[in-house]
Order: C-alpha cells, then structure tokens, then sequence
C-alpha cells in the first residue's frame, strides 16, 4: 500500500535566502556557493540530489585546462570551433572557476583516480561517485534539502522573484519557499527521450523562467544526437571512436572520402544519420585494440551495462545502433545569462547548468559532456554567489502580503479544462516533430514550417485546456515544458536562415556573415525573436 | 528498465525509493517496495548499486519491459553486476580511484 497522503491544505511552507531548484552538479555547486557566503539555503529537487540529472548516471571529463600561459591558447583554439557564437571571455572565467573548483573536490577528498607518476588525474568524474560526494558536501554546508519536491513555479511580488511553490510527490503535500533569490539549476529539455537522466530533464526552468520575463536563446541549437546501443539509455559516444559501421546488408556505411567510417563521434555522427534514415544501422566496437578494450570495460562500465544485460561481444559481434535525441541537454539553448553572476535579467532569479544557455561558451556546437561539466561546475559556482548577494541586498524587507503566482501553462489554463488532453499525448505530439533525424538532424525550410504549424496548435491546447490535479500537475508542467521548448526551438531554427554548427538546414547549407550573432527569444505565449546585439541595446535602455 | 525487485534479496530498507530520481517506486506497509510506475523508469541503473543487498535488477532495453524472470537474471549472475563493474559494494561508492578514463582520453 502507498503511504497515506496527507491532504493539500496540509502545506510546507519555508523561508530561505537562497532557493535552489534542481539536483544536479549545478544545483549542488549553487547551493554549497550560497552557504559558504553565509545564506540560509533551501535546494528543492524534483528527484534526488545525487542521482537527478544528466550527469549522475555518467563518466564524465571536465574541460580542465590548468592556469598559465598555454590557457588562453586553449581557450582561442576551442572558439574556433564554436561556430562564431561563443565568448571567449566567458570561456576563459569558466575554465579558471572550474579548475578552482576541480582543486576544491580534490581537498574535499574526492577520489580522483591517479596518473602513472602519481599525480591526481582531476579532468574525469565518475558521475554517481561525484553527484553522491556532492550532496555530502551540500548537507555539511548546512542546506536545507528537500528530495522529490518538483516545483511548479515561481512566486514573484511584483518587482522580483521571491521563491517557488511546488509539490512533495512522495507524501502528495504543496510546497513554497520564500526566498529572496532563487537559483534555476534544473537541466536542459531532453523531450522525454528515453537517455540517461532524462525522466526529470523536461525543461521546467525555461517555461517558469519566461513567465517570470527572461529570455532564452540558443534554442535553435538542439540537434545534437549521439550513438547508443539500439533501445537502450546509454547515449555515451566515446566506445564508438573505435567503431566500425554497417548496414542491413552488411555493406560498410562511409565517410566523406569513401573510405569505411572507423569513428563514428564528433561529425561523423552525420554519416551515421543519414544511413539510420534509410534503414537499420549495426555496428561493431572493432577498432579497439585489447589494451583499450579493458580500459573502456573499466572506465566505462555503465556504457557495456546493455552488451552484457544482452549477451552480446561488441568488440566482435555486429549490435543494432541508434541515435539518441538529446534535446538542449547536449544542445547549448536555455535561459540567457545577462551578466557574470548568471543573473537572468529578472530580479532575483539566477541559473546555472543546463538551464542556462550555453551559447556563450559552445556557440553552435555541443558543449559535449566535458564543456557542460566545467559548465556546470562554475555557473553553479557564480550563480550561487550571485543569488546570496542579491539576498543579503534584499534582507530585511519583509515578504509582501502580494504574492503572485507566476505559473500558467498547465497549471491555470487560459480556458476550460478538458480531460481528453493529456500530458502524454502532448510530449508524443512534440517528440514526433522535434526528435525524428529527417527533420531536427537534417532541417528544411519546409519541413520547419509544417512542424512549427502542429507544434502552434499543440501549444494553444496546452495553454487553453491542459490542467492536472495534485500529483498530476507535475505530469501537465511538464509537458507544458516541452511543448514551450519545442515550440521555441523550431520557432528559432525556422528564423536562422543558414547552416550553423549543429543546425542544419540541407536546404541553406553554409554560414551567412547576418547570422554571425544569437538569437534570444522573450515571451511565452506570444514571443519575439531578436538578434543578440538589439538584445543588448535593449537591456541598456 | 526496472524489471525485479527480488523479495528474497530485498531487506525492506526503501532506499530505492528514496533515491530514485524518476519516482519509480513505492514503498509498502507490508513488505518489499513495488514497482509502480515503470514507465518513468530512465534505465540509469543508478538503484542497482544503491542497494544494499544487489535485490534490484534494470534491464537494457529502455523503452520496455522484456520480461526477464528473477530466476534468469540470477543464472546469469546479473544482480549486482554493474554496481561490482563500478566497485561499488553493499549500496555504498568506491573505485573511483582506480578509474582509467584518463588513458583513454589519451588513446583519443
């Protein structure tokens, strides 16, 4: 029997200076930040601080690049790749606060595994040791935390944000906590695609972000797939550098000199792509020399969890392949940062993570595991000091007796609710438009239109007649999420009118010197597109 | 994804309930956690090496169940499987130390 429910009148209610949502590394590294600067700190989490999020079930590198002379040229040469869209100022802060970050974990205890000369080697984090490290650390810096408790939206007093309300799904109890700043460190929008850390990744912060007034930008830049055994979680690319690729027929998929692909990561992820659209795609880990076949077992473990459940050798037998859509989670869109404390523009609210575009770091490029995690590691960081700050400054003032509710899609429809629209058919409606290869990987103008037209006529359901009660109201937030997400991302694709990084319009191929700049997206139901220099111009106004 | 909760292995702690990121699970009044919403299972088989007593079993294939029965998990020796891949023992961490991701880093 499940335990009792207590009824909803039956609230929790909090106060804090700091609000953090989310349980991820992002989340935990904002929470520890704001502690250490003496907050009062409350992290609510939709799932569990320790495995919630994308990075907890994974093997992560950071991007670790030591401070001296050599960083800026590492800085320079990974811009390079970035489509024209990042900022190398921001990339350069990023990497020192990581590295300092990094160290941090390293005198903590962490167990950082150790080069041939002895050296702790700190570029590598084995997720589910990491995250479970991390909420030690969070419970030892005095944060209050508050597992299973999905928040809903945010509370606002007119001028800022002044905490969230939410739902305790394990005992069926509303929530809120006033705070004086809150922290969104809730992940990207991976658009319920089956990957690992994606049950909770439905893009939540974005929607209650725009209705508090941010904006976002990046989300056009959300086609990024990567390889997994076929109808598993594991979307981890690394075994697959050393892979070779066939299909049905056995006939070897190429690469663009003609020779058969032998790494199936990075760019060659195209090739792969469009083999999968025409049929099925098997592959085998047969690059792999022994050494490093024992490496990848050991060091990877959670990648050789479906060879093994299924009996199969991937380094000698052909497997079915597949890839996985990872939505803004390996994507670089979210909430748009208006200045170095990862400020949203919207007084009182901060991000951090995935949440956050990573646009000014990666530009039009995945950020892969390893930017995302340094990510994650340093805009937790600021983002933390930043919302502390912001709280002290509003200490004092007593909470307003006028708190708005900030929430709307899928919580307060803006007409009659109706039981035949639910939340499931919803994600469906969105997934069928957003994750297919032969129309987010490769993208027409066409194709965008036809999916921006069934995507406006999902949104106006869900705005007009999508409602959840109790429990169920985390089920329609969520896919209010992402059909929000989904709209926005196709919205903005159809508005970059060239091929940039991992937007790919077959039918524009190459750059154009006009889309050398970000699009930020401001509005929720009715919303505009502007290019990031106007954006600027208009938060100087 | 999930598929077994192994009332001869399990000891009744709720760990998994607790730290399931996806909610699956529900604990009873009576005996061994149920599985009760399988559905939003992310097969992370992050529950596997939480537990204390390997009573868990995730199967590979994400986007259902297969089937698999307790007696055929366990011929195979998979309970516990993943959690002594990583060094994990007895629902708590270890082996970090002794990852080698680094070489392959360098192998790339």
């Amino acid at each position: 029997m499940p335990k009792p429910q207590k009824s909803a009148s039956d609230s929790l209610l909090l106060q804090a200076d700091v609000l953090v949502l989310g349980g991820g590394p992002s989340a935990a590294w904002a929470a520890v930040a704001a502690a250490e600067a003496s907050a009062k700190v409350v992290l609510a989490d939709k799932g569990y601080l320790g495995t919630s999020g994308a990075t907890a079930p994974s093997n992560t590198g950071t991007w670790c690049v030591p401070p001296g002379d050599n960083r800026h040229a590492v800085v320079e040469r990974r811009w390079q790749r970035t489509g024209d869209l990042a900022d190398p100022r921001w990339m350069l802060r990023c990497v020192d606060t990581a590295y300092r970050n990094l160290l941090r974990l390293s005198e903590w205890g962490y167990p950082f595994p150790s080069e041939d000369d002895g050296r702790l080697y700190i570029a590598n984090l084995r997720g589910p040791d990491y995250m479970r490290f991390m909420r030690r650390r969070v419970l030892l810096a005095g944060v209050t935390v508050l597992d299973h408790h999905p928040a809903l939206e945010l509370l606002s007093d007119g001028d800022a944000i002044v905490g969230a309300a939410g739902v305790a799904r394990q005992i069926g109890q509303d929530w809120r906590v006033d705070a004086n700043a809150v922290v969104l460190a809730t992940g990207g929008c991976a658009f319920r695609e089956r990957i690992l850390g994606a049950t909770g990744l439905t893009g939540d912060g974005y929607l209650m972000a725009a209705e508090a007034g941010a904006s976002l930008s990046g989300m056009e830049f959300t086609g990024k797939y990567t390889l997994a055994p076929y109808g598993s979680s594991l979307n981890k690319g690394l075994p697959f550098r050393w892979a070779s690729f066939h299909r049905e027929d056995g006939s070897p998929i190429v690469g663009p000199t003609g020779e058969p692909l032998r790494n199936g990561i990075g760019d060659r992820e195209e090739e792969v792509a469009r083999a999968l659209i025409d049929g099925p795609v098997y592959a085998r880990l047969d690059q792999a020399e022994p050494a490093l076949q024992g490496w990848l077992r050991q060091g990877q473990p959670n990648c050789f969890v479906p060879y093994d459940r299924a009996g199969i050798d991937p380094f000698s037998e052909l497997f079915r392949i597949t890839l996985r859509a990872e939505g803004t989670v390996r994507g670089t869109g979210g909430i748009d940062i208006v200045s170095d404390d990862c400020a949203t523009g919207v007084p009182g609210l901060y991000v951090a993570g995935d949440a956050a575009s990573r646009e000014i770091m990666t530009g039009a490029v995945s950020g892969g595991g390893a930017v995302n995690s340094s990510w994650a590691l340093a805009s937790g960081w600021w983002a933390g000091k930043g919302a502390s700050t912001h709280a002290k400054r509003r200490t004092g003032k007593a909470f307003r007796t006028e708190v708005q509710s900030l929430g709307q899609a899928g919580l307060r429809p803006a007409s009659s609710p109706r039981v035949d629209i639910s939340a499931g058919e919803v994600i469906e409606a969105v997934r069928s438009e957003v994750t297919p290869l032969d129309k987010n990987f490769f993208r027409t103008g066409e194709g965008l239109e036809k999916s921006g037209e069934r995507l406006e006529s999902v949104w106006r359901d869900v705005r007009d007649h999508l409602q959840g009660d109790g429990l169920d109201r985390v089920r329609t937030r969520e896919a209010a999420s992402i059909a929000a997400a989904g709209r926005w991302s196709v919205a903005a694709a159809l508005h970059r009118t060239e091929s940039r990084g991992m937007h790919r319009r077959t039918d524009l191929p190459g750059k154009s010197p006009a889309f050398a700049h970000r699009l930020v997206i401001t509005g929720v139901d009715a919303f505009r597109i502007a290019g990031a220099p106007e954006r600027l111009a208009e938060l100087a106004s | 994804m999930i598929e077994i909760v192994s009332a001869t292995r399990c000891v009744e702690c709720d760990i998994c309930v607790k730290v399931c990121p996806a909610n699956v699970f529900d604990a009873t009044e009576s005996g061994v956690p149920v599985i009760a919403r399988q559905e939003d299972c992310q097969t992370c088989f992050l529950c596997e090496i939480y537990c204390p007593t390997d009573a868990l079993y995730v199967a590979e294939f994400a986007e259902g169940p297969t089937g698999i029965t307790e007696a055929q998990a366990d011929a195979r020796q998979l309970f516990g499987s993943y959690a002594r891949a990583l060094g994990w023992k007895r629902g708590k961490a270890g082996g970090s130390e002794f990852d080698p991701t680094h070489r392959i880093r360098v192998a790339q």
